[in-house]
């Protein structure tokens, strides 16, 4: 397959970067933490852009949905990179409608999906427990009560978690075995904590304490939910990679401009030869980042279980590259580039989360090392 | 069936029934490349007979045009070649300056009459071309070269000195870069071939710090070369140069990409052994092999990417710069880390337990690829000027 994208998502590129740039410019965000909003997105913003079908792209289409790939969700997800703008995009139309397609029973499905195409729900997964991604280390437990399990544990960094109206949440029902369980905020031994960020990310700390669980709310089979999960979890990564991706992108579209117009020494200090470098040398690592992120969306939809090297790559690399747009974003605009009252700082702060979000460059790099036998 | 499919399983049908086994074996130093030409050494039997059958059907050469020795093939369908090939581990039956650089220049800007001279013997593998570029005083500024060559009606006298000639000492024939007007720079340079064996040619090898001599000192002293032999016109020679400048910088980046080669983790996982969770005993340097292996992965991306953007009509020409510039720094890289993990074996210099060190010679040797083809602050200039728009000089 050829690594560009087709028309149609060359389409989808330019609506949804249309969409945001009007709609959800970096000053929307700005005025959500400056206002220390409740939720830390606009709901009306969030029905506007499932009305363009952009929280439908990965819902099949017997639910209403547009049944498209990952190809596709990364580039919602990097747009949303591009302008830093707050939606519930990867907490409910990525990870939690991938899990319900996958593992959701018919009723859970015609319940659920059609709802995250309308953004009547908020649906936010809960995998983290410490402060770095480990997912192979969930301790969360779901014992047998009954007919149905009883919920004891917690977990962190679950995005939307303060607002959501559904968790799905992975917990381990064997020594092997995890299972996906879907849980009501407002049942009994759920304790919800909103925790403010660095980037103003939407997140929480949830803890549950002998929440019962009834046996419908079960996704898939228990102690079946590995493989299910490695596939959300690559899917997560993936678009993840693509949101550092366009990230780095706006960064440096911004920095290279700075460049160009800021003059020093009766030139602009674009001329030096010693920043050329280093913008040159930024620019590769997104072109870079861009070829492996594409690749890697692509090897998603083409089979998921044999993606998972490439993803790693992919979300390592794009790490890595943001990384360095936001540290060099910030030095090439000088003083200006630590004020508050500049966007680049945004970016910064974005660029943080989302490099922990689901798995670090060195998380990431130590899986490709294992997968490689080594 | 689409026509690609059926010309995907007829070439790999074709490919496993006459690629020899030996030819299937992984590239492990630069002494596996056939580079053909009058006088080559031939490794074996299966390496010669692989460059010929390859050659008898273009497929030295897949995407030139039939009549000039080439196969013929779309883009598209030399491409499903280069993935079958890779897919069955084939190695590549001929690799020389005449195929990445010389040819894309006559296919250009060659004459009728010189295309069908030269591009047959370079896709057999008959005639092996070096390149006359860089002078003592002439390297990242090549425009000043000075090299003189004086037109005497059908005839030009060539005289001056080349240096960092690739190969010079095996090349049959030489493209080369000569000054035939002073009054201006770059509008003073012509492009010529001629034999190496014309009278007054002469050759030095260099010795590096690999202890080998991949390039030589080149002398003219009054060469004469027919005036046919000039491609494009009088004076006109810079912009054929700078065209096959860019084939030089992807082909440089390209080493970084060589896919027939041992996976870099896997020569650490011999080298320096594993614990008992399975990871590589060293485990500092186990975190920078992932790394490098990640930005490698990027790189073959990038290229595959440049290269379907290009087909579209959507590429960068400028593109090649960045791809030598990642090209060459990673393979530096590569071999940094290839000794590291080789340890005190990899310090071996002779010997069969070393192959003569291969693993020392190629580290030193690789050194040179951030060098050569432009520099890597010639590359970035060039894609801070051409990609980014930065002013300067």
């Amino acid at each position: 397959m050829a690594l560009v994208l087709n028309e149609e998502q060359g389409m989808l590129r330019d609506s949804v970067n249309a969409f945001l740039s009007e709609r959800a410019p970096v000053a929307h965000l700005r005025k959500l933490r400056d206002s220390r909003d409740a939720v830390g997105f606009d709901r009306p913003l969030w029905r506007q852009f499932a009305e363009q079908g952009y929280s439908a792209i990965l819902v099949p289409e017997a639910h209403g949905g547009l049944g498209l790939g990952a190809v596709e969700a990364g580039i919602i997800g990097e747009a949303l990179g591009r302008t830093l703008a707050p939606t519930p995009f990867l907490s409910t139309a990525v990870l939690a409608a991938r899990t319900l397609a996958r593992a959701g029973s018919q009723a859970q499905q015609a319940q659920l999906l059609p709802a995250i195409v309308a953004a009547d729900l908020v649906i936010a997964v809960a995998i983290d427990e410490a402060s770095k991604h480990r997912p192979a280390a969930i301790a969360a437990k779901a014992a047998r009560d009954g007919n149905g399990l009883r919920l004891d544990g917690t977990k962190t960094f679950v995005l939307d978690g303060h607002v959501a109206d559904r968790f799905i949440v992975a917990a381990r029902t064997a020594e092997r075995g995890l299972t996906l369980l879907l849980v009501d905020p407002r049942a009994a031994g759920v304790h919800v904590e909103r925790t403010l960020m660095v980037d103003t990310h939407n997140a929480a700390r949830l803890r549950f304490d002998g929440v019962r669980i009834e046996a419908d709310a079960v996704l898939g089979g228990a102690d079946a939910a590995t493989a299910v999960l490695d596939e959300v979890l690559d899917l997560g990564r993936v678009v993840v990679a693509a949101q550092l991706l366009g990230l780095a992108d706006a960064v440096f579209e911004r920095t290279l401009a700075y460049l160009k117009e800021r003059r020093q020494f009766d030139r602009a200090i674009g001329e030096f030869q010693a920043l050329q470098h280093r913008a040159a040398e930024l620019y590769i690592d997104i072109e870079l980042t861009r070829a492996l992120v594409l690749g890697a969306l692509q090897a998603m939809d083409k089979d998921p279980a044999k993606a998972g090297l490439i993803v790693a790559q992919a979300k390592a690399h794009a790490c890595t590259t943001a990384n360095r747009a936001v540290q060099e974003g910030v030095q090439m605009h000088g003083g200006m580039g630590m004020t508050d009252e500049f966007d680049i700082g945004l970016y910064m702060k974005r660029a943080r989360t989302l490099q922990e979000l689901l798995g670090d460059a060195g998380f990431h790099a130590d899986r490709v090392a294992a997968m490689s036998g080594y | 069936m689409s026509d690609l499919e059926s010309f995907r399983r007829d070439a790999r049908a074709w490919l496993e029934a006459n690629c020899p086994a030996e030819m299937r074996q992984p590239v492990v130093s630069e002494n596996d490349a056939c580079w053909g030409g009058r006088h080559f050494k031939f490794q074996s039997e299966a390496q010669r007979t692989w460059m010929q059958i390859m050659g008898e059907r273009g497929w030295t050469v897949p995407a030139w045009p039939k009549v000039y020795g080439g196969g013929g093939l779309s883009k598209e369908e030399a491409a499903v070649l280069n993935a079958e090939m890779r897919a069955l581990g084939c190695r590549p039956p001929l690799v020389s300056f005449g195929i990445w650089m010389l040819g894309p220049a006559l296919l250009a800007h060659g004459t009728e009459e010189q295309k069908l001279e030269h591009l047959p013997k370079i896709a057999r593998g008959e005639i092996r071309w070096c390149q006359g570029y860089s002078e003592p005083n002439a390297g990242s500024d090549l425009a000043s070269l000075a090299t003189k060559a004086e037109v005497h009606g059908d005839h030009l006298l060539i005289t001056g000195q080349k240096i960092w000639t690739s190969y010079a000492d095996e090349a049959d024939w030489i493209f080369c870069l000569v000054r035939t007007s002073v009054a201006k720079k770059h509008t003073g340079i012509s492009f010529v071939l001629f034999d190496m064996e014309s009278p007054g040619v002469s050759t030095r090898p260099i010795l590096l710090i690999s202890g080998k001599s991949p390039f030589c000192e080149t002398f003219f002293d009054n060469v004469r070369v027919p005036r046919r032999n000039v491609v494009g016109e009088l004076n006109a020679g810079w912009t054929i140069a700078k065209y096959l400048l860019t084939h030089e910088r992807e082909m440089i980046g390209g080493i970084g990409e060589r896919s027939n080669i041992k996976p870099l983790g896997e020569f650490a996982a011999d080298a320096v052994g594993l614990d008992e969770t399975g990871r590589l005993r060293e485990t500092a340097l186990r975190a920078q092999i992932a790394r490098f292996e990640i930005d490698e992965a990027a790189f073959r991306m990038l290229m595959q990417a440049t290269g379907d953007r290009a087909r579209r009509g959507e590429g960068n020409p400028a593109m090649s710069s960045a791809l030598k510039y990642y090209g060459a720094e990673l393979n530096k890289r590569r071999w940094e880390l290839m000794i590291s993990a080789a340890g005190a074996d990899g310090l071996e210099w002779e010997g069969e337990r070393s192959r003569e060190g291969t693993v020392a010679r190629t580290w030193l040797r690789s050194k040179g690829n951030s060098i050569e083809g432009g520099t890597s602050e010639i590359q970035l200039n060039v894609v801070a000027k051409r990609i980014l728009g930065l002013p300067g000089v």
